[in-house]
């Protein structure tokens, strides 16, 4: 907010302009305000017996392992999609590059039931896993995992592309002209260049899954123990009790700051 | 602190504290009010949609000049929204525990009305391939059953009927309100669930209905009050008078609401 005396005095960066420095309060009491809004309504008091519900617990178990695994497939598939996306060069690139952006454009109870027209029971493929494998998705775990990461892949993919364009294409020639077969050049060299995007994309994902309500309710369905992550139980807590929603609207959020904040700690050396 | 970084705080303050009573004024989705006319504005349980849309087109043909908007939605969340402020005229709720909130705040003016019941079915995607027919069939563990969960009306609703008939059944979902439960359905995603009589109704040709005797046990009862703070002051009378007319109750009789009898 206020600047120094010293980068007053005509150092590098000198006065925050204020055109600059204006929106951005205003942005950041937008975002920040809501939060507020529940810290303010937040029953204190009741916070230790709520956190101690089973449920409660069950709920940000099964959100924290949902979320992580989905990062892990959006890295999986992602990562690659990303690298095809900036690299290689083929005919409909840009078409493919908008698709990839279908699932944050498409409202996700939406999302919830095209997968569900797909991975169902009565799905183009659901019906043919269910009948080769005996795999059924909505409903289980691996359910809320795929609805989670069809909702928050394109983050992942969007970031990663960003780093790789940005990314000095020269690196790669150079390893290309000392031999390195392009798989070998993409492990050493490119990955660890885009690495801090990698990092930044794979944040945003979790984040996303984390708190993803509309695809996982409508595909992988809610119970308790099996498919009711956080955002479902605040859901469903706002129909009775608005009080005990806050109360998990702010442990989830308390959750994933703190997770979030070692993590950018211990993996990354920016500030 | 120098005084342009004050002035630099309080402006976007000011004008966050501004936009806000602008932001909670649009939610209600609707008809623009017609020119120059008076607007009502109408909070109803989402399974009144079709048959509330009705009545509010003859209202606005009585009323010349005078629009109707609605914000249908689950009653539970429309209850909070009216307790928070929401501009609204007149709600009609689900049931008699989503009203509560707002009969406590001391919200409506005049006691609620029941106007209409709702009663539960079994509904099955067409074809039943689970070959089910009555309520005991739910209890079978290889029956793929979604429920409302208990939390909103047709989840208490569901609970009080499966109670009655001394079953127990455990879905593979518990469904956030009625029409998600129709739409697993309808996807063939379950084999069964239990939703309204009226939501049959709605998505007849998809899913199939099937009466069972114990839904008389957990009948639900559908008031609707004009609010004491109601913007639109007498017209929030006239639409619940409206309501309770025999064109009315015509209208939810046809939606499949069992009508009450004029009081």
């Amino acid at each position: 907010m206020t600047t120094s005396p010293a980068t007053e005095r005509g150092g590098v960066t000198g006065r925050a302009p204020w055109p600059l420095v204006v929106p951005a309060l205003l942005g950041l009491a937008f975002l920040v305000l809501p939060l507020a809004g529940l810290l303010v309504r937040a029953p204190w008091s009741t916070l230790p017996r709520r956190l101690a519900e089973p449920q409660v617990l069950e709920a940000l178990r099964l959100s924290l392992v949902t979320a992580s695994l989905a990062t892990a497939v959006c890295l999986l598939l992602g990562v690659p999609l990303a690298w095809l996306l900036a690299r290689a060069s083929f005919p409909g690139r840009r078409l493919v590059r908008a698709l990839v952006t279908v699932p944050l454009v498409l409202p996700p109870v939406v999302g919830g039931v095209a997968l569900l027209l797909v991975l169902g029971r009565r799905g183009l493929l659901g019906q043919w896993l269910e009948s080769t494998f005996g795999i059924t998705l909505p409903f289980t775990t691996a359910g809320v995992v795929v609805a989670e990461a069809f909702v928050a892949m394109p983050f992942l993919v969007i970031s990663v592309e960003g780093a790789l364009r940005a990314a000095d294409p020269r690196y790669e020639e150079a390893a290309a002209t000392l031999g390195a077969s392009r798989w070998t050049a993409f492990r050493r060299v490119t990955l660890p260049l885009v690495m801090p995007g990698v990092i930044a994309g794979a944040v945003l994902c979790w984040a996303r899954a984390l708190g993803e309500f509309g695809a996982t309710i409508t595909f992988a369905g809610n119970f308790p123990g099996t498919t009711q992550t956080m955002p479902l139980a605040v859901y469903l807590a706002l129909e009775t009790e608005p009080e005990a929603a806050i109360v998990l609207s702010l442990v989830l959020l308390a959750v994933s700051v703190v997770i979030l904040a070692s993590l950018r700690d211990r993996w990354t050396s920016s500030p | 602190m120098p005084k342009s970084s004050r002035w630099a705080l309080a402006i976007p303050l000011a004008l966050v504290l501004a936009a806000l009573p602008a932001c909670g004024a649009g939610q209600a989705g609707g008809t623009p009010a017609a020119e120059g006319g008076r607007t009502l504005t109408v909070f109803a349980a989402a399974s009144l949609t079709g048959s509330f849309t009705e009545i509010g087109r003859a209202f606005e043909a009585a009323h010349p000049g005078t629009a109707v908007r609605f914000n249908f939605g689950s009653s539970a969340t429309l209850a909070q929204q009216i307790v928070q402020g929401a501009p609204a005229d007149v709600f009609a709720a689900a049931s008699p525990a989503t009203m509560k909130p707002v009969t406590d705040a001391s919200l409506t003016a005049g006691a609620p009305v029941t106007f209409a019941r709702n009663k539960l079915r079994i509904a099955v995607p067409a074809g039943n391939p689970a070959k089910v027919d009555a309520l005991e069939d739910l209890a079978d563990a290889r029956v793929k059953v979604a429920l409302c969960a208990r939390q909103v009306p047709c989840g208490a609703a569901a609970v009080k009927a499966l109670d009655a008939a001394g079953l127990k059944v455990t879905p593979v979902t518990l469904e956030q309100d009625v029409k998600a439960t129709l739409t697993k359905v309808e996807l063939g995603e379950v084999d069964a669930a239990l939703v309204y009589q009226t939501d049959v109704i709605a998505a007849a040709g998809k899913v199939k209905g099937i009466a069972f005797p114990e839904a008389d046990q957990a009948v639900n009862d559908y008031p609707v009050a004009a609010l004491a703070k109601a913007p639109a002051g007498d017209l929030a009378r006239r639409f619940v008078d409206l309501v309770l007319s025999r064109q009315g109750r015509q209208t939810l009789a046809a939606a499949g609401f069992e009508v009450v009898p004029a009081p």
